[in-house]
């Protein structure tokens, strides 16, 4: 187990290593960032000036090694845009997709599990049918549309939710929370709706196939042959049952929400990180992005990691098989 | 009168005072199109940055709102020796928001810190000028050659505090080559009418009025409370001002402004732009890069002068000839431009509304123009076309760039011009036509205004002959690398010439060879400015889209 | 660029002796998609979306990529039925003239394009190496693993931000339309491939440590004869519905990139960069420039997502 675990310990280190090698030669190649910094008259020998001064004409291997070197010491350098630590600026944004995910996700279980049940139990029922395809109208138009239908209808027609922002926010030092204002709380609906429907429709269908499937197993049948109701029956033992798997997959989705929030918080410009990094993209802010990269790839790491050291606990099948094959 | 006015004033200051202690706080909320990165005025020399900080800051001059240049922080100025010496009187009793008094040291000081390695403004000061200190209140400033424009854009260069600079170690511009953080970046301390309250970079950045600005008792603001948010996404932003979220946005998408004027409360305030929107050729290179194609002239053609189209004044002309400037004015920028015929604004030269006049349409002078210059159809290229280019064309720049470029691609097609759209975000585009890149273009769309307001800046950074690399700061911007000895000579005129009749004269020379006989560029229009604002609001509108807090007034 | 495995049917059983082919039109197959009237409605629309799609230079009424054609002044037409609308553009025109139906149907073209190519390289790459990590094991399992997890971080968004910006940076002048659809296909692939990878691999180490496998080792068969013969069959049921999710969430993608600023360029608009052009004309009444193509898209990944429906139920044997 111990051997397992330093192993793959290991393998994450050189995948970390891998994203950063990633991360930093391709963005190594996108743009020229000096064009971003300097006015448009500014000559060709000032360009150059600022060139070697950000290290750009240094050998690559070079730029790399600086890079990494300094990445472990969480230190990311300036953004070339805002002159601010990268790092103090990720911290800053950081809890607005947090809030923002934690909301998504929220809405996303909360309405994806009772109807995954329910489609679940009553396969054929109409209701079952309408869930199922009004679910999938929501996974058939891309989030940016959605989005933008969202803010026409509540923010310029009802005029009920904001279009955009946070709302209040209040500072608690080392976090900044829009939980604690009604306002932060409107703010994040929209938000929250566009970047969950995907993961909810998601759940649902997840829970409703593992719902299926344990209906039919052998300690469901004797379950009720001893005469529970069919309450105790489907939250008792089915729904239970059907939880590991979503569990699981609540895990992996999490970092892919984080990922999929830069399109959300470009249409609602929710001030998060995957605001920044779309405007680093646009502006070849170059340590900004090649940060967040980095972040994106140890969350996803560590997740994964989480992951098949449950499997392991779990599946004895793969015990062996790990120790099998040494 | 007066006694009216002042009644007036202070019944309107009496109520602002009794709502402002209620309910209703002037908070003028603004959404931008961008960021504001810095606080620091040296940074970067762009137009919206500047402009926000001229509210914190302010220059030794100010522009009114019809652009006329009147007195700033320097209460007058003298010109001695013809346009060698300036010399300027400072305003007395001004503090700066921290305290500090103003006076001539903070001028020298701004003056070397705006020049230093690390700025990005170190063109508002011409080379070899010296700042000197006659006394607390007055600074001559002595150049090697009259310059009469010296302070045309001077209202931009802010002017900063010396002891509050060193108290903070902010003595040099944070520049964009900074590894360590400055404290200007997040700091401001000016004499403006406006203080920083919060500032978060991206986010949000809070000002409010600052109660010792020495103009206080005349301002023409009703403010409490200024809060600026960059709103990146078009519709999300008109949304916003439609749903009363925010006060003012800029721009407001052209296809939007029927919607917003539409919405009982909020209107566009438009009004023209000096930027002029243009096309260039590039008229150096002996052979085009790729993808560019052209074919070998078939047997029977008329002789080419070139292997480079663009070097060939008809071919040029052929292309500004079969562009329909007004269609693109009416149909994408749905009347909210004015076709020009000039690179530069008709308000920023008189002469440019009454002597010049575009070449008109005529798509088969055109062809007629083409198949002189050695490029007539051929039936198996490309479906009946003469020749194939490239053409680079930003998509977040300018006001609808990248479906002004479809236009014109689909206006070429039809005169057997073949183009191949490069469009990209404008970092991209940016980093491969300018200099930085090499000027790697054959055909582009660009915009610029003036940053002087003068024809000068035009003729010496768009038309002046450069080298491969644009260096020496003559012809840095022109892409194309077009170049006339005569222009440039005329330009260097221009540049010392103090009699205003004779210099227009000599404007209207070189712009009369460069455009009417050389066809250097194709001027296509200024567009408008587009401002969203709340009905509640009003405020002035310039048209270099800088924009001044103290000129707004909220119901 | 979803993870969505565990959603697809468990292939634990030992395969049957059936060739693939067979086993994907068994009898039993059909006859649950002609049972289903929902199923065959959508199997009935996606056959006209992609023959739409084929047919598009003969059936569309204009070529909205021939720029000779394209004028100003058909700009923003409204379609046919409501006033200034013009028969010749029976669902109205967009900012630059062009005809709505026809750029939908050559939209598809390039939409279906990218997503069947993304989908069948990554289909073959993901199971190739999901075998070859499941059925050997050890250090090179490890490896196309890690490599996996390395893929998972960045979803098929972020890799056709960097893909397409490094191509661009290292091609500057070259035409957006050649790379355009490489860009999206090569970062879909890349999206997509770990998904098999990892229910192949999965199914393959289950399959792997049975006793006729085992006794098929024993009789000497090569170890790429048992993975064609006695996995492949098992795995290809998951890997089908894998590839019906994903040519949905191919042309979902392409849309979401063209919002972003990546993907096709404007003189030759996908069905997602036509909505996207069009969400900028929502709120100034020219609905009609988005909600056609909008539409147009929903109906076909709802259509597909049906299909892939349809096909995990049927092909899961627990829910027979």
């Amino acid at each position: 187990m111990l051997a397992f675990i330093i192993r793959r310990l290991l393998q994450s280190f050189f995948v970390i290593m891998a994203v950063g090698l990633l991360a930093f030669t391709l963005f190594r190649f996108v743009g020229d960032p000096v064009n971003q910094l300097v006015g448009q008259d500014t000559s060709v020998e000032d360009r150059e000036r600022l060139r070697t001064a950000l290290g750009l004409n240094d050998a690559v291997p070079v730029q790399f090694v600086r890079y990494m070197w300094r990445a472990v010491q969480l230190d990311f350098g300036l953004s070339y845009q805002f002159k601010q630590p990268v790092m103090q600026l990720i911290a800053e944004r950081f809890p607005a997709t947090f809030e923002l995910a934690l909301v998504a996700l929220f809405l996303a279980l909360a309405i994806g599990i009772p109807m995954g049940v329910y489609t679940g139990l009553y396969r054929d029922s109409w209701l079952s049918k309408t869930f199922l395809a009004t679910s999938l109208v929501g996974i058939s138009l891309p989030t940016f549309f959605i989005g933008i239908l969202l803010i026409f209808v509540f923010a310029v027609q009802l005029k009920m939710l904001p279009s955009f922002g946070r709302g209040q926010v209040v500072d608690l030092g080392f976090w900044n929370t829009g939980f604690l204002s009604r306002s932060g709380w409107l703010a994040v609906i929209m938000p929250a709706i566009t970047l969950g429907l995907f993961q909810m429709t998601l759940i649902m269908r997840l829970v409703r196939a593992e719902m299926m499937e344990i209906l039919r197993m052998d300690f469901i049948k004797f379950a009720r042959a001893r005469g529970l109701k069919n309450r105790a029956v489907h939250f008792g033992h089915a729904l239970k049952n059907t939880m590991v798997p979503v569990i699981t997959i609540t895990g992996l989705q999490f970092g892919s929400i984080i990922a999929f929030a830069i399109i959300t918080e470009t249409v609602f410009q929710w001030p998060g990180m995957g605001l920044l990094f779309l405007r680093g993209v646009q502006t070849v802010d170059i340590p900004i992005m090649a940060a967040y990269l980095m972040l994106i790839g140890v969350l996803f790491v560590i997740i994964n990691l989480i992951v098949d050291l449950l499997y392991f606990a779990v599946d004895p099948r793969i015990r062996s098989a790990a120790k099998a094959t040494g | 009168m007066r006694g009216f006015a002042k009644a007036f004033a202070g019944a309107v200051l009496a109520a602002g005072l009794v709502l402002g202690s209620g309910a209703q706080a002037n908070n003028f909320r603004m959404g931008f199109q961008g960021n504001l990165n810095t606080l620091d005025p040296y940074t970067i020399n762009e137009t919206f940055t500047v402009a926000f900080l001229g509210n914190v800051y302010e220059g030794l001059t100010r522009r009114a709102p019809n652009l006329d240049i009147i007195p700033g922080l320097a209460e007058r100025w003298e010109i001695l020796e013809g346009a060698r010496l300036w010399r300027f009187h400072l305003r007395r009793g001004v503090t700066f928001a921290g305290g500090e008094p103003f006076t001539a040291d903070d001028v020298l000081f701004s003056a070397a810190r705006v020049r230093g390695e690390t700025s990005d403004l170190r063109a508002r000061i011409p080379n070899g000028a010296e700042f000197v200190k006659v006394d607390d209140f007055t600074v001559d400033v002595r150049l090697p050659a009259p310059n009469p424009i010296l302070i045309s854009d001077w209202d931009t260069w802010l002017i900063m505090s010396k002891t509050w600079a060193e108290r903070n170690s902010a003595t040099e511009a944070v520049s964009s080559r900074a590894t360590q953080p400055g404290f200007s970046t997040l700091n401001a301390n000016g004499t403006g009418p406006f203080v920083v309250q919060s500032h978060q970079p991206g986010v949000r950045t809070v000002l409010a009025p600052n109660p010792r600005w020495w103009n206080d008792a005349n301002k023409q603001h009703n403010l409490t409370q200024v809060t600026f948010t960059p709103i990146l996404n078009d519709a999300t932003r008109v949304a916003a001002l439609l749903s009363g979220e925010v006060d003012w946005i800029d721009p407001v998408p052209v296809q939007d402004m029927d919607r917003v004027n539409a919405n009982p409360t909020t209107q566009v305030l438009a009004g023209p732009e000096t930027r002029t929107i243009y096309l260039g050729f590039d008229q150096r290179r002996d052979t085009l890069l790729a993808p560019a194609e052209i074919p070998p002239a078939p047997a029977g053609a008329a002789a080419r002068t070139s292997t480079n189209p663009f070097k060939d004044v008809r071919v040029r002309r052929a292309l500004y000839q079969a562009i329909d400037v007004n269609l693109i004015v009416q149909r994408v920028m749905r009347g909210q431009a004015r076709a020009s015929a000039l690179m530069i604004d008709p308000n920023l030269f008189a002469r440019h509304g009454a002597e010049f006049q575009r070449f008109p349409l005529d798509v088969a002078a055109a062809e007629r123009l083409l198949d002189e210059a050695g490029y007539p159809r051929i039936a198996a290229f490309r479906n009946n076309s003469r020749f194939s280019v490239g053409m680079d064309c930003p998509n977040d720049r300018y006001v609808n760039d990248a479906a002004i470029c479809q236009a014109v691609i689909a206006m070429l097609a039809r005169v057997g011009v073949h183009i191949t759209p490069i469009i990209q975000p404008r970092a991209q585009y940016f980093a491969k036509i300018l200099a930085g890149g090499g000027y790697n273009t054959n055909f582009y769309l660009l915009g610029w205004t003036p940053g002087t307001n003068d024809s000068h800046n035009v003729l010496l950074q768009l038309h002046g002959c450069r080298d491969d690399r644009g260096s020496g700061g003559v012809g840095v911007a022109n892409v194309g690398g077009y170049c006339s000895q005569a222009v440039d000579a005329l330009t260097t005129r221009i540049l010392s010439e103090a009699n205003p009749v004779v210099r227009d004269g000599l404007i209207r020379d070189a712009f009369v060879i460069s455009q009417n006989q050389d066809v250097s560029h194709i001027p296509l229009h200024q567009q408008a400015l587009a401002w969203g604002v709340n009905r509640r609001v009003t405020m002035a509108q310039r048209p270099d889209n800088v924009f001044m807090f103290y000129h707004v007034m909220m119901r | 660029m979803q993870h969505v495995e565990p959603s697809i049917p468990k292939a634990g059983q030992p395969g049957p002796r059936a060739s693939a082919l067979s086993r994907f039109f068994d009898s039993d197959l059909w006859y649950s998609f002609t049972r289903s009237k929902v199923t065959m409605l959508a199997g009935f629309v996606t056959l006209l979306y992609a023959l739409g799609a084929l047919l598009a230079p003969w059936i569309a009424p204009n070529d909205p990529y021939d720029l000779t054609k394209l004028t100003l002044w058909n700009s923003n037409l409204p379609p046919m039925w409501l006033a200034q609308g013009n028969p010749e553009f029976p669902l109205g025109t967009d900012d630059q003239g062009r005809c709505v139906l026809s750029t939908i149907l050559y939209g598809l073209r390039i939409s279906l394009g990218v997503g069947i190519s993304a989908v069948a390289i990554s289909g073959v790459i993901g199971i190739a190496l999901g075998l070859i990590s499941g059925y050997v094991g050890g250090r090179l399992d490890a490896i196309i693993m890690r490599i996996a997890d390395v893929q998972l971080a960045f979803p098929a968004i972020l890799i056709a931000l960097f893909v397409d910006g490094t191509l661009r940076g290292m091609f500057p002048n070259a035409a957006r339309e050649a790379s355009a659809f490489w860009i999206l296909v090569i970062a879909l692939t890349l999206a997509f491939w770990v998904q098999y990878a990892r229910t192949v691999r999965g199914s393959t180490i289950v399959e792997k440590n049975r006793e006729y496998v085992q006794a098929a080792r024993v009789i000497g068969l090569s170890s790429f004869t048992i993975m064609r013969r006695h996995v492949l069959p098992n795995v290809l049921g998951p890997v089908l519905v894998i590839a019906t999710i994903n040519l949905g969430l191919a042309v979902l993608t392409e849309a979401t990139l063209s919002f972003l600023g990546v993907g096709f360029p404007p003189t030759e608009p996908s069905l997602g960069a036509m909505i996207q052009i069009g969400s900028r004309f929502l709120f100034s009444g020219e609905w009609w420039i988005t909600l056609f193509p909008g539409i147009a898209l929903a109906v076909l990944v709802l259509a597909i997502n049906m299909l892939g429906d349809w096909l995990r139920d049927a092909l899961n044997p627990k829910l027979r």
